[in-house]
């Protein structure tokens, strides 16, 4: 049992875990937050993204000035933006049977790994998670492609850079181990992690192949892998249809939790209880930002959104097109009368926000039970549909087109992507970025809101922070391991300490006995258990003919002689074949028929025999001359009529005579009398 | 053998009131819980004294399965539960749990309100009825105890249609209520795994026909249509609001489209719209196409087809009317039916099987005077059509289902009992099971039972875990031989002669000169006194005993002259 650890992620994880002669690829995450590094791709010319200074060392060498450029002492990189992939080295990816998706936002890598690197197996999602998924994937790809980027730099990724970039003998190893660090570069992209893995976006061909290998499953379905091993996805409660996962053979069981929350908000509740039992619990996709609280964020974003809004100014709210935004405008529906919002325009602009609008409406069995309910109506789950109808929200592919016919200040515009580096979102910022009267607000938990506005500094606008992650906190995390008590508990090293910025905050680190193993990227680590049973079937009619024997208290023992049959990696004991009838008649027998089936075996026996009672048998059953001749280990003795004797010691008996199978079965069963079967 | 008993209590061998009662390792299963469309008298409903006249239902059954929403599977289950009296738990997919009960209420009040029937259920009983339902996922492994667990598959047939697994360890049923392997304008095709069930009890509706292919059906079906309305007549098309309705409402809804037609169609009874809208909200349990491309165009909402009044019946000049109930056995389509009958240039088109004991059934008989309540005699000269469109499985559908579950047993239901006797036979052909060829291995071991469990260990093991030691009983015998030779000849010749006569053992010369048959030691020595005589020690343990006794006795023969 080994778990490959090919993403350093913690909420956006891609483990390989070999078990039981399957090889089971979980969640394939793609680290976006590589493209902070990245200048933003705006939708029209910006005169100022162009005419940005390019960066020269501090010695005035300038080689790499058409690259790099510099804002308010930022250095980006001048060309299109680019993802950090997981490990493709540490094990051989097409040797993957199956892969495991547990939520939409862990599938984002997907198509690099079933398209570039021999995969063959299938891929396992919830339905909705496949839907929700390609649309997140269709809009990333469309937000990439629909900008031409003429630029494409790689000489700063150039290893000879890298090289130099002043990695000493000391920290060689740190060097191979932790990433490259390319220290000749300025930070933060010196810093950056396993540059030469960072990869550009796929293309809608590659996505509609990826897609094309998934097998959709349903919550607590039972899905055989060969007949080895048995995985079953459980409502993980974080998003329309995500998952955690049970690995299971007869005897192991492996949980995989990853991206759960225990909020009501709109999908089905976490399936805690079918996590217990686990001998392994791997715990990944834990609440970003520990600190917050939801609930909390959700109304201040609801009051600086009305705020900004009574003042005349915009909001920009850079979102997903799936997930969180669902919830803001149900908050929205019931917020907007009581704040006198109602003749604001919401905008929701995104190539796929019409899609993302009606699929949350046709998931009714993936939904919390409110929301079932209200289609067994039948109505709309979500109130969105009524600010569809009433003209309070309205939705758009793009900012070209209709949008910009009905475009009407001031408004509040959900859009992405929330990196700020691509989609619409970099012409609003762009647009109100000069206006201290408008906000832009991050909802979204994934990229750090300096860092994701860095390019577009100097800004007026103002930024508030509300990150909504209703994913698991600490608290909840140890509730949980304390209600379903695995044996061990495997998460990333992140988990294992408090966060870098609170170093004192003892608390938001895992705290279970024994103490989590963690991972890092690139490592391997080796499960502690090992496997001893395998579950077998017993035919009832070979049931009904074993004889049992207590040997000792609540002890039985039985001596099984069966056939047995294994198939699809199951296994079957039956009775064995009866012996063929004795050929009757006048049929001459042929010789090998006579001779006995060797497979037939007999019990091992246990025991010691007692010399002087075992004399003193052999006298009553007829033998006279017995003499008994100690040795070192125990005892001979002789009969010396009829030429024989009989070696015994401690753990063994052995009987030397002519060829006289009559007294030999007689001496035989004399011994066994003294001995126990087995 | 593991016994499986099935008792149906109806849809046996005929359609109507489906249920059946299934007992499979100690656990009983009730399937489905319908009614049957042709009797208005106690065989209206299945007959549960089967079951009560031991004692209570709710102690009797395990849980109750209901495959979809048609009423002929689950119109007595009101009855059943709060009339007959059962509290156990109710399995259904989430679209039947929602349709369910407006088909029932329906059902009840063309019943009470129309028909003046007394004793029968109430809307209260309906809605008490329906909490006691648990909705299941398709593909979900449902827990029903420790022991009992059910799998819904896709069945295609109407919205949210499913086949079931039941399953007690190792032994399982599945029960296909009514499925459809052929995906159709908006319903995909029913699915199952490689599950190989105990038994399979498939649905037999059409066992005998194979139907021509679904375009032929659907041309004519439009050809029919577009004549009558091309000549002024009226179309009448009895249908159930749900199911086969919306199945030719798109194919109208296309086929007007694209010929440009202008002759209205309507659709009766106030339950269209809220149907259209369950299937735009259950939008994923339709087929592929459907769900790919409803973002942009909603297959459900209908340009051309308006509600319908009662009073555009005598409206003149030529129209298509979708009613509502699909048999003709009461209600509006029963109504219009009878204003129509009488012109021969209107025409009725059964889309569906129709129950004995139906208007549809006697028409479609070639019945063309009919009995009506008050001594009325009904006279049609209308022209009655009958277009497949239930979404059955055919001869070859079933058997496709069966080769896709690899049953051990099928059980046909839900059909006719002739036609069944021919489908048992083409099955029977079909699916000849073949005797598996690979040869049998033994395998020795010691179960240890403690407790509850367990555990097949080596005999060895089994002493090891007892803290035991292993007694070794050895055996050996002298067996003189006849032979002047020296001893490693004697132990060459008896090492080819066993060779010759133990083909299936495996025998060795070993390079110390001694032999060995499996684990038995054979050496040869000189007899101390007649040097005309070896002496062979053969050696085995008590576990060998059997081959080490024979081996003396073959010994003891003498080997055979080495030819010279």
């Amino acid at each position: 049992m080994k778990l490959y650890c090919l993403s350093g992620h913690p909420t956006l994880p891609c483990n390989v875990l070999k078990f039981k002669s399957t090889t089971i690829m979980l969640d394939c995450g793609l680290d976006m937050t590589s493209t902070l590094n990245f200048l933003p791709l705006p939708l029209v010319q910006s005169p100022r993204l162009s005419n940005l200074p390019g960066w020269s060392l501090k010695d005035g060498n300038a080689f790499l000035d058409k690259e790099l450029k510099e804002c308010s002492g930022h250095v980006f990189v001048d060309s299109v933006p680019e993802f950090c992939l997981p490990e493709t080295e540490l094990i051989d990816l097409s040797t993957v049977d199956v892969i495991l998706i547990s939520n939409y936002h862990c599938m984002m890598a997907l198509p690099y790994i079933t398209e570039h690197t021999g995969f063959t197996g299938t891929v396992y999602a919830t339905e909705p998670t496949v839907q929700i998924g390609r649309l997140l994937m269709e809009e990333l790809v469309n937000f990439i492609e629909r900008v031409p980027k003429a630029q494409s730099a790689s000489l700063w990724k150039n290893k000879d850079i890298q090289r130099n970039s002043g990695c000493s003998m000391e920290d060689g190893w740190e060097c191979r181990d932790g990433g490259r660090k390319t220290r000749l570069l300025p930070s933060p992209l010196k810093d950056a992690v396993e540059v030469s893995t960072w990869r550009r976006c796929y293309t809608m061909q590659e996505v509609n192949s990826a897609l094309s290998k998934i097998q959709l499953v349903g919550y607590s379905q039972k899905i055989e892998l060969f007949g080895a091993v048995q995985v079953t996805p459980l409502s993980s409660g974080y998003a329309l249809g995500s998952s955690n996962w049970i690995i299971q053979s007869h005897y192991e069981k492996v949980s995989y939790v990853s991206g759960s929350s225990l909020l009501t908000t709109h999908p089905q509740p976490m399936d805690q209880a079918s996590l217990k039992n686990s001998d392994v619990l791997v715990l990944t996709g834990l609440t970003q930002i520990p600190t917050a609280n939801p609930d909390g964020m959700v109304g201040e974003f609801c009051s600086n959104l009305a705020l900004t809004v009574r003042n005349g100014g915009n909001v920009l709210v850079p979102c997903y097109p799936s997930g969180v935004i669902y919830d803001l405008l149900e908050c929205l529906y019931q917020y907007i009368d009581s704040a006198g919002l109602s003749n604001i325009p919401f905008y929701f602009i995104s190539p796929v926000a019409n899609s993302s609008l009606e699929f949350s409406q046709i998931f009714a069995e993936w939904l919390c039970h409110n929301k079932q309910t209200k289609v067994y109506l039948p109505e709309p789950p979500f109130p969105h549909a009524e600010l569809i109808q009433t003209n309070k929200l309205r939705h758009y592919p793009s900012i070209h087109g209709d949008f910009s016919n009905d475009f009407r200040q001031p408004c509040v515009v959900f859009t992405g992507h929330p990196s700020l580096r691509f989609g619409d979102v970099v012409h609003f910022m762009e647009l109100w970025g000069k206006s201290s009267l408008n906000t832009v607000i991050f909802t979204e938990p994934d990229f750090s809101y300096l860092e994701a506005l860095a390019p577009y500094q100097p800004l007026a606008m103002k930024c508030i922070y509300c990150p909504i992650d209703t994913r698991l906190n600490f608290i909840q995390v140890s509730k949980l391991l304390k209600e379903v008590q695995p044996l061990h508990v495997v998460c990333p090293e992140q988990y294992t300490q408090p966060p870098p910025a609170q170093s004192h905050r003892m608390d938001l680190m895992i705290d279970c006995q024994p103490p989590a193993m963690s991972y890092r990227r690139a490592e391997v680590l080796a499960l502690p258990f090992k496997r001893l049973f395998e579950k077998i079937e017993i035919m009832p009619e070979l049931a009904d003919s074993l004889v049992p024997m207590e040997i000792k208290p609540g002890i039985s023992l039985a001596t099984v002689s069966a056939v047995l049959h294994t198939k699809d990696n199951k296994h079957v004991l039956q009775p064995p074949p009866r012996p063929a009838p004795p050929t009757s008649g006048k049929k001459r027998k042929r010789a090998s028929e006579d001779i006995p089936d060797c497979k037939v075996l007999k019990p091992l026996l246990s025991g010691s025999i007692p010399v002087e009672q075992f004399v003193q048998t052999l006298e009553k059953h007829g033998f006279s001359d017995v003499k008994v001749e100690d040795t070192a280990k125990g005892h001979i003795v002789l009969l010396q009529e009829a030429e024989t004797l009989i070696q015994i010691e401690e753990d063994s008996t052995h009987i030397i005579c002519d060829n006289d199978e009559m007294l030999r079965v007689r001496l035989r069963d004399l011994v066994l009398k003294f001995l126990q079967k087995f | 053998m593991p016994e499986i008993r099935v008792t149906p209590l109806g849809a046996g061998q005929d359609v109507g009131r489906s249920c059946i009662l299934v007992s499979i390792g100690g656990k009983n299963v009730m399937l489905d819980c319908g009614m049957h469309m042709g009797f208005n008298d106690d065989r209206r409903f299945p007959d549960f004294s089967y079951i009560t006249r031991n004692g209570r239902l709710t102690d009797f059954l395990d849980c109750v399965i209901i495959s979809h929403f048609h009423l002929d599977h689950c119109g007595a289950l009101p009855y059943f539960s709060e009339m007959v009296g059962y509290d156990g738990p109710i399995y259904m997919t989430h679209p039947t749990q929602a349709i369910c009960p407006i088909l029932l209420e329906d059902y009840r009040k063309i019943a009470v309100d129309k028909k003046g029937e007394a004793n029968f259920f109430t809307s209260q009983m309906i809605k008490d009825c329906m909490k006691k339902v648990v909705a299941v996922h398709l593909h979900q492994t449902v827990q029903v105890d420790d022991e009992l667990e059910i799998k819904a598959y896709y069945a295609g047939h109407v919205l949210g249609a499913a086949m079931f697994q039941i399953k007690v360890g190792s032994e399982s049923v599945v029960y296909t209520g009514d499925y459809n392997m052929t995906p159709d304008r908006h319903l995909g095709a029913a699915w199952i795994d490689k599950c190989r069930p105990n038994l399979l009890i498939t649905e037999s509706t059409y066992a005998t026909t194979i139907r021509d292919s679904k375009r032929c059906r659907e041309r004519d079906f439009l050809k029919k249509v577009h004549e009558t309305v091309e000549r002024g007549g009226k179309v009448l098309i009895p249908v159930f609001a749900l199911g086969r309705a919306q199945e030719l409402c798109i194919l109208l809804e296309t086929f007007w489209e694209r010929v440009n037609l202008k002759a209205p169609i309507y659709f009766s009874t106030g339950l269209t719209e809220k149907a259209n809208h369950y299937y735009k909200l259950f939008i994923t349990w339709t087929n592929q196409k459907i769900r790919k491309t409803f973002v942009q165009r909603n297959m459900f909402e209908f340009k051309h087809i308006k509600a319908f009044d009662r009073a555009f019946a005598d409206n003149p000049g030529p129209m298509v009317v979708f009613a509502t109930p699909g048999m003709l056995h009461a209600g509006q389509s029963l109504q219009i039916f009878r204003k129509w009958a009488g012109n021969e240039k209107n025409m009725v088109i059964m889309p569906g099987y129709c129950v004995q004991g139906t208007v549809g059934h006697k028409i479609l008989s070639g019945q063309r005077k009919l009995e009506m309540e008050g001594r009325q005699v009904l006279e049609v000269k209308m022209q009655v059509e009958y277009m497949s469109f239930s979404a059955h499985a055919d001869a070859k559908g079933i058997m496709q289902l069966v080769g896709q579950a690899e049953p051990e047993s099928v059980l046909l239901v839900h059909g006719e009992a002739k036609k069944m006797e021919f489908l048992k036979q083409k099955i029977e052909q079909e699916f000849r099971l073949l005797p598996s060829a690979k040869k049998p291995r033994l395998l020795h071991g010691t179960l240890i039972m403690k407790d509850s469990s367990f555990q097949l260990v080596s005999s060895e093991q089994a002493l090891k875990e007892l803290g035991l030691a292993e007694h070794q009983l050895r055996f050996t015998c002298r067996v003189h031989l006849h032979d002047s030779r020296k001893e490693q000849e004697t132990a060459a010749r008896v090492y080819s002669h066993l060779k010759s006569v133990l083909k299936d053992h495996c025998v060795q010369h070993l390079p110390d000169g001694s032999v060995t048959v499996e684990s038995i030691l054979i050496q040869a020595a000189a007899h101390s006194e007649d040097p005309g005589t070896k002496v062979l020690l053969v050696s085995w343990t008590y576990q060998d005993e059997e081959l080490g006794s024979y081996l003396t006795s073959l010994l003891k023969k003498g080997l055979p002259q080495a030819p010279s």
